[in-house]
């Protein structure tokens, strides 16, 4: 049977994507982001997972405003690099696993998670660049990937407690696979920014690391956090944030944390990375 | 339009609600079609020619012609939308951010490196908090 093995959040910040690409990792304003992933590049090389499904959001790239889902799920074999307006980023093609992910949207479905089934996706930053910082610059991808799709981009998104219950949902889905597979749920997005009008470049640094303990320790007392304090508290953009329950929900009541990084700024946002042991 | 709600309480934020989506439904979808490098081209050659075969207003034309994004916001326009038009000009989420916020782009960035704008004084306009 399919396993749940562990987790990984990280921010999902284009410009770290563009320092990978354009080789700037090492300079004075990128090495200490890119050093809080050092650890976490060699313990997912040993700890290599069959399928990473990747809870992400698309910056309106796959979708416009014709059509807004608000969880939608990757059943495709693979998935095309968007462009997002500077040409496709170099990395290579995303493969799915469409067999899981049609066998999770079914018993997601039936769960009463109304998830938007897509067989054509393109994925952007949102998606490959946590892929960069935990591969690198690899010829091609190393796991299939099932993109997961939030919306964060329209009041309102998905509450917080509805992405925990989601997670939820889909640890059951992949437990009840019926073959033996070694799956990590990716939560991306985060943590405190705004990227938009007179208070951009907002960072809340204390919400940040309260959160940071809460996912692991007590997400149930996390969950109950609205809309209205996530703009105020942590940025207009740092509601991304409610991606990281869908993380902890598959990940099982209890979990150990390998891996913690914080760090301000990448770009206009204040960097967050967990890795989680899955124990249950 | 609805009534004001405790989103207007924030300072310098515009929460992008659904009726902000349908303002700014065809400002929002122009941006998407900069994904096109074909696109992005046409638009370069001729901006005001471009922006015509849209069916946006005025105050969504001019506010494009001046990359004025505080403006494009006010107008409907998500930021994530408006990044293909900056992307465009190769341009960076930093330089639009200090666009918005009056900074120069120097300035700005010297702010996040010192830890970014704090939330003292920056959650709530009535509460002045």
């Amino acid at each position: 049977m399919a396993r749940i093995t562990g987790g990984v959040t990280t921010s999902h910040v284009p410009a770290m994507g563009a320092a990978i690409d354009r080789g700037e990792t090492k300079s004075d304003y990128w090495a200490p982001v890119f050093a809080g992933y050092e650890w976490s590049k060699k313990w997912i090389a040993e700890n290599l997972p069959d399928v990473v499904i990747l809870v992400y959001n698309d910056h309106a790239s796959n979708f416009s405003l014709e059509v807004l889902p608000t969880f939608a799920i990757g059943c495709a074999e693979y998935f095309e690099v968007a462009d997002e307006g500077f040409g496709p980023r170099p990395v290579p093609l995303v493969y799915g696993h469409a067999d899981l992910a049609c066998h999770i949207a079914e018993k997601t479905i039936l769960d009463e998670f109304d998830i938007t089934i897509c067989n054509k996706l393109d994925v952007d930053h949102g998606l490959t660049v946590p892929l960069s910082l935990l591969f690198g610059q690899p010829e091609a991808w190393p796991v299939r990937v099932i993109p997961v799709a939030v919306n964060v981009v329209e009041y309102p998104q998905p509450t917080a407690n509805r992405c925990y219950e989601l997670g939820k949902s889909i640890r059951r889905a992949v437990l009840s696979y019926n073959e033996d597979l070694n799956v990590q749920v990716w939560g991306t997005g985060g943590m405190s920014h705004q990227l938009q009008g007179a208070r951009a470049g907002f960072i809340n640094s204390a919400f940040d690391h309260d959160f940071l303990d809460r996912i692991v320790a007590d997400p149930e007392s996390l969950k109950q956090i609205g809309h209205l304090e996530y703009l105020r508290e942590a940025g207009s953009e740092g509601i991304e944030l409610i991606m990281w329950f869908i993380m902890r929900g598959a990940l099982g009541e209890n979990v150990h944390q390998l891996h913690r990084f914080y760090h301000v700024p990448a770009s206009n946002t204040a960097v967050g990375h967990l890795v989680l042991d899955a124990l249950n | 339009m609805s009534e004001p709600t405790d989103f207007d309480d924030i300072p310098g934020t515009t929460v992008f609600t659904t009726q902000r989506s349908r303002q700014g439904f065809h400002l929002n979808q122009f941006c998407m079609s900069l994904m096109k490098p074909e696109n992005r081209e046409r638009f370069r050659q001729d901006e005001q020619l471009y922006l015509d075969e849209w069916p946006l207003s005025d105050a969504q034309k001019q506010a494009v012609l001046d990359r004025d994004y505080n403006a494009a916001i006010a107008e409907g326009g998500n930021i994530y939308f408006l990044a293909k038009i900056f992307a465009t000009d190769g341009k960076s989420f930093v330089d639009a951010a200090a666009n918005m916020t009056g900074m120069t782009p120097e300035e700005y960035r010297a702010m996040m490196i010192a830890g970014g704008r704090s939330p003292e004084g920056n959650r709530s306009i009535k509460e002045g908090r």
